[in-house]
């Protein structure tokens, strides 16, 4: 095997982060030194990561190596193809802009604490994720997954000291663990069929592709793959823990965490339930298309109420997961119906949405880390006027918010347009009710992208215009120059996704190729590279480059044609009614902003609203207190009942225990004969 | 093939028709209105003197404006001109037509609204922000409603692309379809709530408990308030026209030539003013909803347009 080729190049990626790591404890005394050193390995090691991915998707081949370490006789198997070699450059990508913003975003950390901590697993979490990425055995798939789930556990609770992070890591370490269970019972399931039940021969992906199931076993294990990557995915109902563990590692992981480990477990659902089970029933693509629905609906209604700026992007990383499992869950169902073409559009709709919301995610997430290192704050109704103070910031927020609100020419635009053109081509499929139920599901999909943009127009608005809602402790400032690249990176690469779809699809095409067997490069680039019809010219068209040439030009006309003219401008206060005494905290904020969604979603939440009037003394002015909570109705249904049960068995256990020597002997005694009496 | 000059030609005649007759129309629809209210009407091309007008007056910015404020009259101006570029309006073979299908067009709309909502909040008083709340309530809602109807439409002419559409129309002969009579009532209400008029919000308000769009785009001034003035007048002329493209686009011509392209203009003008005194009736009829009301409003244009999608499904 030539050493320039995918899976040498992605291993060495990952030894290096692993040496990283070890390396981090060493240097625990030189902070500055450390941090240098680790961001520059890191940038290293992502570029030839994104390299390996690159070439094992272009090139669409796979190669395969075993490691003889792990248990005896269970050695570790490796495979990097077309699918794990996209996750790989997606991963590497992100890992890139991440690495340059590290830079001066954990040179503000060490001030005031050590970052040795934060590099350890921050290397770990990387390694982790490209582990899972290359790994072919259910063993070590498994391994590498806890190696991730573990290493950004600690990463969440980094700020260990607030109670409220310990709990946001607690959560997020008990729902991950329920995840990984049932995966582990769905390998456990696919590998007790494929070995027979004789040995543990079957753990190899290879193995239990060949297993023979009855329908029943392998919708449980269909089903339990799915749910067990759902929950890492942080598709409703098993969403409850990613915006409390987002918002609270630090910025940079959060962009990781939402950016790209959420991805991991997109690639888990397409690599267990599509490839290695393969799709048997229609319904299961049915039933995935409908929970992507529902997640991608709730994700952004919840996403709308929130004010923490860290919680409304994590709440919208859920609703784009959501967008994200209706693109694979369209094409498991129109898999089952042997419809390869519009199977590839459908999981190429996907793929692209994944790398398009990976690369603006981050982006979003590396602009709220620069608020929060220039301001100390993350509660949106306390910031404003940010533009003046941080055009830099602003004007890449604004690019964050335009490709995630799909406006065109951004890449959010080409990607959700893809997944509209595999609803609109679902007349094909031969089952009526699936022909009636698809055009509502695009019509959520639409309320999902006008609702989308309304949020982000709420965040931008809210954050960087008006003016400052509160005086700030610390006069804000522009941020290094490391968070600038990065961010302008992640800024250009979001453009030129929205631009050149063409050369992304046609770069992918292995992809849907080895996985549905079907392709739709040569449709979609059939005119050329400005051009996108992903079935024919007749039924479906977007040319990203000739919208954005055509939109600029008419704006430079109007520009050209009435701005030059030398009518006078001033400045003046804006209008006020007449009252005279307008005062920043009259702006709308993001509760008013929201209001009327609230009124009209309300419903599907827990809204306190309640507003206290009181009088310091009579005849003074009234004050009047206003709050508003509002919780997740899901909580109520899905956790809470579960968090009482484990609560009361608990205390029922509890009962057991007293403390006293004699008592423990009396159960160790009685637990001896019982096991005498029936073994 | 198409000859490329001709192509040329025909799309530059297409904007510039979109970008110079919109105010015509909305000073038909204004003179009508008086008419039928018993005024007297400043007569058909007011909407030209106003914009002239505005145009050589002085800009006055709020004080904390940022770029974002003044960046957005172009911005909006350049997309809704994008937008004319793309619907077919004289020819059904408008070349830039393939550049974005419906779906790409209702985003482009999108986008201008998008920066209209920034420039509401920008200027940091309540009524701004009013009014982009409000906006991007009525358009989220309106949305979902735009894509059942365009679903639809799409399953008929089995193209989503505008041009095509509008051609497989023209080509065919008239038969009443009771799925297109469906998406047809559904788009009118669309149309009402995407451009702002009666009754979802009354583009001669001022009144400040019940404006819209007119609270967004209250801190213009200037040229800056003629630019996103033309390009309201231009999104309902584009609404008008779209909605002859999709549903009675016949007597427009399929090609280059000089006399059909005549016979387009004169058929186009006749439509047009019929959609004039339709719109007339309905804001002369009607008064204006509470702004709760419009989900049930915006809500009815959703079931009417999923029961075209249903009569498809069953009767054709």
């Amino acid at each position: 095997m030539p050493f320039f080729s995918p899976l040498p190049m992605a291993f060495s990626s990952i030894v290096i982060f692993l040496m990283m790591a070890v390396l981090a404890l060493a240097l625990q005394n030189r902070q500055t030194f450390l941090v240098n050193m680790a961001f520059f390995l890191s940038t290293v090691s992502c570029g030839i990561g994104l390299y390996a991915g690159f070439e094992a998707v272009a090139s669409g081949s796979q190669q395969t190596m075993i490691m003889p370490i792990g248990l005896p006789d269970l050695p570790f198997y490796i495979r990097v193809d077309a699918l794990s070699g996209f996750f790989l450059s997606l991963v590497c990508l992100i890992g890139l802009f991440v690495s340059i913003y590290s830079f001066d975003y954990v040179k503000g950390i060490i001030s005031t604490r050590s970052a040795t901590k934060l590099v350890v697993f921050y290397c770990l979490f990387m390694a982790g994720m490209l582990l899972v990425l290359i790994s072919d055995d259910a063993y070590f798939f498994l391994s590498s997954w806890e190696l991730m789930a573990l290493s950004s556990f600690f990463l969440v609770s980094f700020e260990d000291e607030s109670a409220k992070n310990r709990r946001a890591a607690f959560l997020y370490i008990l729902i991950a663990h329920i995840g990984a269970v049932m995966i582990l019972l769905s390998f456990g399931i696919l590998a007790g069929f494929a070995a027979g039940f004789e040995n543990f021969m079957g753990y190899r992906f290879s193995a239990m592709r060949s297993a023979e199931l009855s329908t029943l076993w392998a919708s449980i294990a269909f089903f339990l793959a799915f749910f067990g990557f759902a929950s890492k995915a942080g598709v409703i109902p098993l969403h409850v823990w990613l915006p409390e563990a987002h918002p609270a590692a630090p910025s940079n992981i959060s962009a990781l965490m939402s950016a790209v480990m959420l991805k991991i477990a997109v690639y888990g659902i397409l690599r267990v339930c599509m490839d290695i089970i393969g799709i048997q029933l229609w319904w299961w693509g049915g039933v995935v298309l409908t929970i992507g629905l529902i997640t991608a609906v709730m994700g952004i209604l919840y996403a709308l109420m929130q004010v923490d700026i860290k919680r409304v992007l994590a709440y919208s990383s859920v609703e784009h997961v959501g967008i994200i499992t209706v693109g694979i869950g369209l094409s498991m169902i129109f898999t089952y119906f042997k419809l390869g073409t519009l199977a590839a559009l459908a999981l190429t709709a996907a793929l692209y949405h994944s790398l398009s919301h990976s690369v603006f995610k981050s982006l979003l997430f590396m602009a709220a880390g620069s608020i929060l290192h220039a301001t100390g704050e993350r509660n949106m109704e306390r910031l404003g006027g940010l533009i003046h103070k941080m055009p830099w910031t602003s004007a890449m927020f604004l690019v964050g918010a335009l490709s995630i609100a799909a406006m065109p020419p951004f890449s959010g635009f080409a990607s959700e347009w893809l997944t509209f053109q595999a609803f609109l081509l679902s007349p094909v499929l031969p089952n009526p009710l699936l022909k009636l139920l698809f055009p509502l599901g695009a019509a959520l999909l639409a309320l999902t992208a006008a609702l989308s943009a309304r949020c982000f127009v709420k965040v931008f608005a809210v954050t960087f215009l008006g003016s400052a809602r509160q005086a700030s402790a610390t006069e804000p400032h522009e941020v290094g120059i490391s968070m600038r690249l990065a961010m302008s990176l992640a800024a250009v690469s979001s453009l030129a996704l929205g631009l050149f779809p063409s050369f992304v699809i046609d770069w992918i095409d292995t992809v849907p190729q080895s996985l549905v067997g079907g392709r739709i490069a040569s449709s979609a680039g059939a005119f050329g590279w400005m051009w996108l019809t992903p079935i024919s010219a007749e039924r479906a068209s977007y040319s990203g480059p000739i919208v954005f040439i055509g939109i600029l030009a008419a704006l430079a006309v109007a520009w050209l044609a009435f701005h030059v003219k030398k009518a006078a401008t001033r400045r003046s206060a804006p209008w006020d009614c007449g009252f005279e005494k307008m005062t920043p905290r009259m702006q709308y904020n993001s509760t008013s902003f929201a209001m009327p969604l609230r009124r009209i979603f309300g419903f599907l939440f827990i809204v306190r609203e309640s507003v206290r009037t009181s009088r310091a003394q009579p005849g003074a002015a009234p004050r009047i207190r206003y709050s508003l909570r509002i919780e997740d109705r899901l909580w109520y249904v899905f956790y809470k009942p579960f968090s009482d049960a484990a609560f009361y068995l608990a205390k029922q256990a509890n009962r057991l225990q007293h403390g006293r020597v004699q008592i423990y002997l009396l159960y160790s005694f009685i637990t001896l004969i019982t096991l005498l009496v029936f073994a | 093939m198409t000859n490329p000059s001709n192509s040329i030609i025909i799309e530059s005649l297409q904007v510039a028709t979109v970008i110079f007759l919109a105010p015509l129309f909305t000073g038909w629809v204004r003179m009508l209105k008086c008419w039928a209210q018993a005024r007297t009407s400043a007569g058909i091309v007011q909407p030209y003197r106003d914009i002239y007008k505005l145009f050589f007056k002085e800009v006055v910015l709020a004080e904390n404006a940022s770029w974002i404020f003044r960046f957005t009259p172009y911005m909006v101006f350049g997309a809704t001109v994008m937008a004319g570029a793309i619907i077919p309006v004289i020819s059904t073979r408008a070349p830039l037509s393939a550049t974005a299908d419906i779906i790409a067009l209702v985003a482009i709309f999108a986008l201008a609204r998008f920066f209209s909502a920034l420039a509401g909040m920008d200027a940091g008083t309540a009524f701004g922000g009013m009014g982009s709340s409000r906006e991007m309530m009525v358009a989220s809602l309106a949305e979902p409603a735009m894509l059942m109807s365009v679903f639809t439409i799409s399953l008929v002419n089995r193209s989503t692309s505008l041009s095509q559409m509008t051609h497989v129309i023209v080509n065919s002969p008239i038969i009443l379809r009771p799925s297109l009579a469906f998406e047809l009532l559904a788009f009118t209400l669309i149309a009402i709530a995407e451009t702002g008029r009666i009754p979802v919000d009354n583009p001669a308000t001022h009144l400040e408990l019940t404006m819209i769009h007119e609270a967004m785009c209250l801190e213009f001034s200037g040229r800056h308030l003629a630019l996103i003035e033309w390009a309201k007048e231009i999104k309902l002329f584009l609404f008008a026209s779209l909605g002859i493209a999709l549903f009675a686009p016949w007597g427009m011509a399929t090609g280059e030539a000089l006399p059909s392209l005549i016979i387009s203009y004169i058929t186009l003008a006749a439509k047009l003013a019929v959609i004039g005194v339709a719109i007339v009736l309905i804001e002369t009829r009607l008064a204006k909803m509470r702004i709760f009301r419009v989900p049930e409003f915006l809500g009815s244009a959703f079931l009417l347009a999923t029961l075209g999608m249903l009569s498809y499904f069953m009767l054709e």
